[in-house]
C-alpha cells in the first residue's frame, strides 16, 4: 500500500505475486496505479504498509541502485539514456571495464556485442544512440538491465513508443527472454498485444487490484471490463444541446510530432456552439497534438483548422485567441501558469490587452484587482489575498485560477485539455459545471479527458481517439455503454466508416 | 607585415597568445560537459596569476637556497602550489552551486569580485603596491630547449625554447581528451552532463562527478593564470585575466565543448591575439587592434551559432 | 507583509552582515590597525558634511545601472553588457557635448538621449544576435563589454583628447554639465533624474502591458507563448531599455561635477555593481535606489578608510562577492524558511477549524 503525502492513496492493499520464467502483465487504465507500484518495486518510492517478498524473503529496495543489486531492472517509459553515447557505453555506464586508468573499449564493446548476442538482439554496439530509430532504443534499455544482471525486468508501456514492426520485433525478444529464464513485468492497456505475449495478467482499478487472472482463458472483453469502469457515476442536470453554427471545422488534420512519428491521421470533426464534444482515449494517441494545432502552438501540421470561420494557419496564438478561444492546457505548472508570479498576475495574461484592464501603455491595476478579487470568490480559490504567487497553491486552486482566467474572456470555443486531472473533487466539480455553463450559453466545448466518467457524463458527442483517428463516435454520449466504450479506446473496435463526426451542411465553406 | 606572419616569431607569438586561452578552454570544456558553465574562469585565473608569483617567490626562497637550483625550485613548487590552491578554488565554486544551490551565473560574479578585489588587497598586504607586483622577485617558468629538434632551421626554432606551459597547455589537449573519452571519470562526466537522470539511474551520483569535474576545471583554470604571470609576463598586474577566461567560455562552446575542438579555436584566437600583437608595429590605433581578439570572438560566436542553429533546423524539417 | 516575503528581508539582512563580519575578519589578518579601520569602515561616511555627499554622489550611477539590469534580468536575459552601456553613454555624451555646440537648457538633453541611445544600441546587440542566431546572450555580451571599453578609448584618443593632458578629453563645456546642488558637495541635479529612473522603471515593470508581458516571459516563456505573448519583442525591447538607462547612466554621471573630462580608459565596474543591486532589489526598480545607498555608504566608508588606514578599498568587493553569494544561495537559511512556512500553514489550519 502507498499513499502519497497529499493524502492520496495510489495503491491500497495490491498485491502482486510475479513466477520465475512468466511474463506478467499490468493491466490497468491511466492514473489506476500501475506506475506507483512499479515506483515501489524499484525503489523510487517506499511502500507506507506491506511487504515485498524476493525468492522467498522479505526485503526492503531502497533505492533504484539497491533494486538493481537485487536483481531488478526497469526501463523507463522516457528513456533513461545518453543520447551523444555509443550503445556499447551507454550499456556500460557507471559499471565500464578498465584496463590500468582507462575504459577498456574493445573489452566493453565485446560484453556490450556479446549481450546482445546472446539474447538475439541485433544492434550495432558502436552506433551512437541519438541516431538509432526509437526502437532500438529501448533494446539498449533492456540490454543495460540485463547487462547489471536484471532477473526481473519492468517494462513500463514498451510499447507506446513503437512502430508494429518494432513492437513485433520486441515481442520475440521478450519471449526469448522468458525462455532464459527472466521474468518480465509487462505494463499495457493495449488488449492484444497482452493476448499475445503475456501468460498471467493482474489487472488494477483505481489503485486497486482487481485481481490476477489467466491471460490464455480470457476474452478482451472481459479484460477491458475489469478495466475500465466508472466506480461512481456522476450525474448532471443537463439540458438537451441547442446546437448553433460550427465554431470549429477540422478537415484532413495530419500532424507529425518532433520525432517524425505520425500523431495525427487524416482527423476531420466539426464542434457547434452549444455542444461538448468530448474526445476519450487512452493517453498518447494523438490529443495533445491535436490540441497544440487547434490552439495556433503547433504550425506545422497539413490539412486546414478553421476556428470560427477562420483558417488559423499562419495566424499567431494571439490572433487565434482573439477568435474568441480559451485553452485550459494540459500541464498547468508548464505552460498554463507562472508559479513565481501571484495570482493577479496570473488571471490575466489572456485579456490584459482588453479595454477595461489597460489604456494604451498603462494597465488599470484598480479593475484588475476588482475582477481578481471578483473571480477568486467565483471560482472559489482558496488564497490569502490575490498577491499569493501562484506556485504556493495546490492543484486544484492551481487549476481554478487557470480556468478564472480562460473563462472570464466569455469564450465561444473552449478547449479543455484534461481540465481535472489530479484535482479534488470540490474544484472538478466546479470545473465541470461552469463547462456545462457555457455550453448552454451556446459555446462550442472540446473536452479531452483520460477521466471516462468526466466525459460520459459531460458530453453530448463523444469521439474515441485511437492511433491518431477517431475509431469511433457516439452522438448521443449518455447512452455509450462503458464496456463498449473501453472496446473502442483499447482499439479493439475501430468503425470503418465514422458518422457524425462532420456536421454536413456547407455553411462555413 | 606581411614578412612578419611567416616568420617563427609569428608562430611564437601564436603560442605565446594562445598558452592561457587554451588551458581556460580546457577547464570551460570539462566543466560544460559535466553540465555546468563555468564563468568563474576568469578569477580563477586572476587568483592564480597572483598566486603563481607569490608562491614562486616562496619556492624560490626556500628551496632554492636550499638546493642552489632556484629557478627550477621556485617554478615547480610555486606551480605545484598553484594548482593545488586552483583545484581548491573549483571546489569552493562547486560548493556554491552544488551545495548551497547558487545560481552558477551570480555565483560566478561573486567569485569573480573576490577575485578582483582580492588580489588586489593581496598584493597591497604583501608588496604594498597596488598595480603590480614588481617586488616581488618572480622567476617565469623555464623555457624548454630540446637538442636534436633545435637545429632543425625552421622548425627547430619553433618546437624548441618554447616555455614549459606551453607544452603543458598542448599536453592538457591530449590528456583531457584522454580523460573525457576513455576513462571511465570522463564517461560518467558527460553522461552527467548530457542526462542526469539517466546518469542517476545507473547508480551514479552526479553531485559528486560535477564536483570532480570543477575541481579539475580550477585546476586547469590555474595553470592558464599561473602562465600569465609566470610566461605571458613575468609579473602579476592588476586585472590581467583581462577577460581570457570569457574568451575561453565561447572558445570551448564554438569547440562543442570537446578538448580538441576547444583546441582549434584557441588556436584561432591565439592567430587573432598574435596578428593585433603584428599590427602594434603599423600606424593603426592600439585601441582598435586591442578589440581584435573580442571582436573575433563575438564574430565567430555569431557565424558559430547561426550554422548550428540552421542545421538543426534543416534537422527537424528533413524528418 | 506576509511570511515570504519577511523571510527574504531577514536572510538578506544576515547575508549582509555575515558578509560584513567575513570582512571584518579578513581586515584583522591584513591591518596593522584593525580597529580603527573597521571604525572609518563604518562611521566614516558620517564624519563630515563631504563624506555623506560623497554617498549620495556614488549612489547616482548606480541606481542607473541597477535599473537597467532589474529590466533586462526580469526578461531573463542574462545580458551583461550594461557595463559597457554606461562607458560608451558616459563617452557619447562628452563627445556631444564637445562637438555639438548648444545652449545651456538643452545641451544636457540632447547629450543625455545621445548617450542613452547608444547604451541601448549595445545592449540590443546581444539580444539580436540571440534572437537571429540563438547565439548565447552571456557571452556576447561579455565581449561587448570589452569591445565597448577600446572603442570608447579609441574614439578618446582619436578625437576628442586634449593634448595638453595626453589621456584625457578636453574639458566639457560648462553649458553641458549638469548643476551642482548644494555648495561644497558634488551631489548634483543628476539624483533627480536617477531617483526618476528607478520610479519610471518600477511603473514601466510593474504597471504597464509591456513590462506585465516581459514578466511574464521572464517568468515561464512557455506560459508567455500559450498566452499569445511575442517573446522576440519582449526580449528586445527589454534590453533596448536596459541599455538606454545604463547608458543614460553613464551620460549622467560624465557630465557631473564629478567629471571634469572623459578619462574613463578602464572599466568602472557600474555594470558589475548593478547585479548585486539588482539582486538586493529582488528585480524590482524601486528598491534600487535603496540597494545603491547602501552599496554607496559601504564603498564610501571603505574609501574613507583606505585612505586612513592600510586597509586597501578592494575590501568592498570582497564584502559584494559574499553578499550575493548568501543572497542567491537557495540553501542559505533554507531550514529556518521551511520551518516558518509549516508554522504558517498550521496557523491556517486552525484559522480554518475556527471558523
Amino acid at each position: 500500500m502507498k499513499i502519497y503525502s497529499n493524502g492520496v492513496v495510489a495503491n491500497e492493499d495490491v498485491s502482486l505475486d510475479l513466477k520465475k520464467g512468466e511474463i506478467h502483465a499490468l493491466l490497468g487504465e491511466n492514473g489506476a496505479g500501475k506506475s506507483t507500484l512499479m515506483k515501489v518495486l524499484f525503489g523510487i518510492e517506499s511502500p507506507d504498509q506491506g511487504k515485498i517478498l524476493l525468492k522467498g524473503q522479505e526485503t526492503a529496495i531502497k533505492s533504484p541502485q539497491d533494486a538493481i543489486a537485487k536483481g531488478i531492472g526497469m526501463v523507463h517509459q522516457h528513456f533513461m539514456l545518453v543520447p551523444s553515447l555509443s550503445v556499447a557505453e551507454n550499456i556500460i555506464l557507471g559499471v565500464a571495464p578498465v584496463k590500468g586508468i582507462f575504459i577498456d573499449k574493445k573489452r566493453a564493446v565485446q560484453e556490450a556485442r556479446d549481450i546482445a548476442e546472446k539474447y538475439n538482439f541485433h544492434i550495432d554496439v558502436t552506433a551512437r544512440v541519438e541516431e538509432i530509430p526509437v526502437g532500438v532504443k529501448q533494446k539498449v534499455e533492456i540490454l543495460k538491465a540485463l547487462y547489471r544482471g536484471a532477473e526481473i525486468l519492468i517494462l513500463d508501456e514498451p510499447t507506446a513508443v513503437l512502430t508494429p514492426q518494432e513492437t513485433g520485433e520486441l515481442f520475440v525478444q521478450l519471449k526469448k527472454l522468458k525462455e532464459n529464464g527472466h521474468t518480465v513485468i509487462f505494463i499495457s492497456h493495449k488488449l492484444d498485444e497482452i493476448k499475445e505475449i503475456c501468460d498471467r495478467a493482474t489487472i488494477m482499478r483505481n489503485g486497486r487490484s482487481m485481481g490476477t487472472y489467466q491471460v490464455a482463458g480470457m476474452s478482451t472483453d472481459e479484460m477491458s471490463r475489469l478495466m475500465v469502469g466508472r466506480e461512481v457515476v456522476l450525474k448532471f442536470e443537463k439540458k438537451p444541446a441547442e446546437r448553433r453554427q460550427t465554431l470549429m471545422q477540422v478537415r484532413d488534420l495530419t500532424v507529425h510530432n518532433s520525432q517524425g512519428v505520425l500523431k495525427v491521421d487524416h482527423l476531420s470533426f466539426d464542434v457547434k456552439g452549444g455542444e461538448i464534444l468530448g474526445i476519450a482515449g487512452v493517453e498518447g494517441n494523438g490529443q495533445s497534438e491535436l490540441v497544440e494545432v487547434m490552439t495556433g502552438l503547433n504550425q506545422n501540421y497539413q490539412g486546414t483548422v478553421r476556428v470560427a470561420n477562420t483558417d488559423i494557419r499562419k495566424k499567431s496564438i494571439k490572433e487565434i485567441r482573439n477568435r474568441s478561444l480559451a485553452h485550459i492546457p494540459e500541464d498547468r505548472m508548464k505552460s498554463g501558469c507562472a508559479g513565481t508570479l501571484n495570482i493577479l498576475e496570473n488571471l490575466f495574461s489572456n485579456q490584459y490587452e482588453r479595454k477595461e484592464f489597460s489604456g494604451r501603455m498603462f494597465l488599470k491595476s484598480r479593475e484588475m484587482q476588482k475582477k481578481a478579487k471578483e473571480w477568486i470568490a467565483q471560482y472559489r480559490v482558496k488564497c490569502s489575498s490575490y498577491k499569493q504567487k501562484v506556485g504556493m497553491l495546490s492543484g486544484g486552486n492551481i487549476q481554478k485560477v487557470i480556468v478564472a482566467r480562460e473563462f472570464s474572456t466569455n469564450p465561444s470555443i473552449i478547449i479543455a485539455n484534461q481540465p481535472t486531472r489530479g484535482i479534488d473533487v470540490g474544484a472538478s466539480e466546479l470545473i465541470r459545471r461552469r463547462l456545462l455553463e457555457f455550453r448552454d450559453a451556446g459555446c462550442a466545448v472540446i473536452l479531452i479527458s483520460a477521466d471516462l466518467n468526466e466525459v460520459l457524463s459531460l458530453s453530448d458527442r463523444l469521439a474515441v481517439m485511437y492511433k491518431g483517428q477517431f475509431a469511433g463516435i457516439f452522438t448521443d454520449a449518455e447512452q455509450v455503454a462503458e464496456d463498449l466504450l473501453g472496446q473502442y479506446m483499447l482499439g479493439i473496435k475501430k468503425d470503418e466508416k465514422l458518422e457524425g463526426a462532420i456536421y454536413e451542411s456547407c455553411e462555413t465553406l | 607585415m606581411l614578412n612578419g606572419i611567416f616568420s617563427v616569431e609569428f608562430v611564437n607569438s601564436i603560442l605565446r597568445a594562445t598558452t592561457p586561452i587554451l588551458f581556460a578552454t580546457m577547464a570551460s570544456s570539462v566543466a560544460a560537459k559535466a553540465g555546468i558553465c563555468n564563468m568563474a574562469l576568469e578569477g580563477m585565473m586572476l587568483l592564480s596569476a597572483l598566486f603563481g608569483v607569490l608562491f614562486s617567490a616562496l619556492g624560490g626562497g626556500i628551496f632554492g637556497a636550499a638546493t642552489g637550483l632556484s629557478q627550477f625550485a621556485s617554478f615547480g613548487v610555486g606551480f605545484l602550489l598553484t594548482v593545488l590552491v586552483g583545484g581548491i578554488i573549483g571546489m569552493i565554486f562547486a560548493f556554491c552551486i552544488l551545495q548551497m544551490k547558487a545560481d552558477e551565473i551570480l555565483a560566478a560574479i561573486a567569485l569573480n569580485l573576490v577575485a578582483s578585489g582580492g588580489t588586489i588587497m593581496l598584493l597591497m598586504a604583501v608588496t604594498g603596491e597596488k598595480g603590480a607586483s614588481n617586488a616581488i622577485a618572480s622567476v617565469a617558468a623555464p623555457k624548454v630547449t630540446i637538442p636534436l629538434i633545435e637545429s632543425i632551421p625552421v622548425l627547430g626554432k619553433i618546437l624548441s625554447g618554447q616555455n614549459l606551459l606551453t607544452w603543458l597547455s598542448l599536453l592538457s589537449v591530449v590528456v583531457m581528451h584522454l580523460f573525457l573519452y576513455k576513462t571511465p571519470m570522463g564517461l560518467k562526466i558527460r553522461a552527467v552532463g548530457e542526462n542526469k537522470d539517466a546518469a542517476e539511474s545507473v547508480g551514479i551520483s552526479a553531485k559528486k562527478v560535477q564536483y570532480i569535474a570543477l575541481t579539475i576545471s580550477g585546476m586547469l583554470a590555474s595553470m592558464g593564470g599561473f602562465y600569465l604571470s609566470g610566461g605571458y609576463m613575468n609579473m602579476f598586474t592588476r586585472d590581467m585575466a583581462a577577460g581570457r577566461g570569457y574568451i575561453a567560455l565561447a572558445a570551448s562552446s564554438m569547440g562543442a565543448d570537446t578538448p580538441i575542438g576547444g583546441f582549434l579555436v584557441s588556436i584561432l584566437f591565439g592567430i587573432a591575439q598574435a596578428v593585433a600583437n603584428l599590427m602594434q608595429l603599423t600606424t593603426i590605433p592600439m585601441q582598435l587592434i586591442q578589440m581584435i581578439p573580442y571582436l573575433t570572438t563575438l564574430i565567430g560566436l555569431g557565424v558559430y551559432s547561426y550554422v548550428r542553429m540552421k542545421r538543426r533546423k534543416r534537422l527537424l524539417q528533413s524528418e | 507583509m506576509n511570511r515570504a516575503k519577511r523571510f527574504e528581508v531577514i536572510r538578506m539582512v544576515f547575508a549582509i552582515l555575515i558578509a560584513l563580519l567575513i570582512s571584518f575578519i579578513i581586515i584583522f589578518f591584513v591591518s596593522e590597525e584593525p580597529v580603527n579601520a573597521i571604525v572609518q569602515l563604518v562611521t566614516g561616511p558620517f564624519k563630515s558634511k563631504r563624506n555623506l555627499a560623497n554617498v549620495f554622489e556614488s549612489m547616482i550611477p548606480l541606481v542607473f545601472t541597477g535599473t537597467g539590469v532589474c529590466i533586462m534580468f526580469s526578461a531573463n536575459q542574462i545580458n551583461l553588457a550594461g557595463e559597457g552601456a554606461f562607458h560608451v553613454g558616459g563617452l557619447i555624451a562628452a563627445v556631444a557635448a564637445l562637438k555639438i555646440a548648444l545652449p545651456a537648457g538643452v545641451s544636457p538633453v540632447v547629450c543625455l538621449l545621445l548617450a542613452a541611445v547608444a547604451g541601448a544600441i549595445l545592449t540590443a546587440i546581444p539580444a539580436i544576435l540571440k534572437i537571429r542566431t540563438e547565439a548565447s546572450e552571456l557571452v556576447s555580451s561579455l565581449m561587448i563589454n570589452y569591445v565597448a571599453l577600446w572603442f570608447s578609448t579609441f574614439i578618446l584618443m582619436q578625437f576628442i583628447c586634449d593634448p595638453a593632458t595626453g589621456s584625457a578629453s578636453y574639458s566639457i563645456p560648462d553649458a553641458a554639465s549638469l548643476p551642482s546642488l548644494m555648495r561644497g558637495t558634488r551631489i548634483h541635479s543628476g539624483i533627480f533624474i536617477a531617483l526618476l529612473v528607478a520610479v519610471l522603471g518600477y511603473l514601466f515593470l510593474y504597471k504597464t502591458k509591456i513590462g506585465y508581458q516581459l514578466r511574464i516571459v521572464g517568468e515561464n516563456e512557455e506560459y508567455a507563448r500559450y498566452s499569445g505573448i511575442s517573446i522576440v519583442k519582449v526580449i528586445l525591447v527589454s534590453q533596448l531599455l536596459g541599455g538606454f538607462i545604463a547608458g543614460l547612466g553613464g551620460g549622467v554621471e560624465l557630465l557631473s561635477p564629478i567629471y571634469d573630462r572623459f578619462s574613463w580608459t578602464a572599466s568602472l565596474g557600474y555594470g558589475w555593481d548593478a547585479i548585486i543591486i539588482c539582486t538586493l532589489a529582488k528585480k524590482n526598480p524601486l528598491y534600487t535606489p535603496f540597494a545603491a545607498l547602501f552599496l554607496a555608504y559601504l564603498r564610501t566608508g571603505a574609501s574613507i578608510m583606505s585612505r586612513a588606514t592600510d586597509v586597501s578599498f578592494e575590501i568592498v568587493q570582497i564584502t559584494q562577492a559574499v553578499i550575493i553569494l548568501f543572497v542567491v544561495a537557495e540553501q542559505f537559511l533554507s531550514r529556518y524558511k521551511h520551518k516558518m512556512i509549516a508554522r504558517e500553514a498550521k496557523e491556517a489550519l486552525k484559522e480554518e477549524e475556527a471558523s
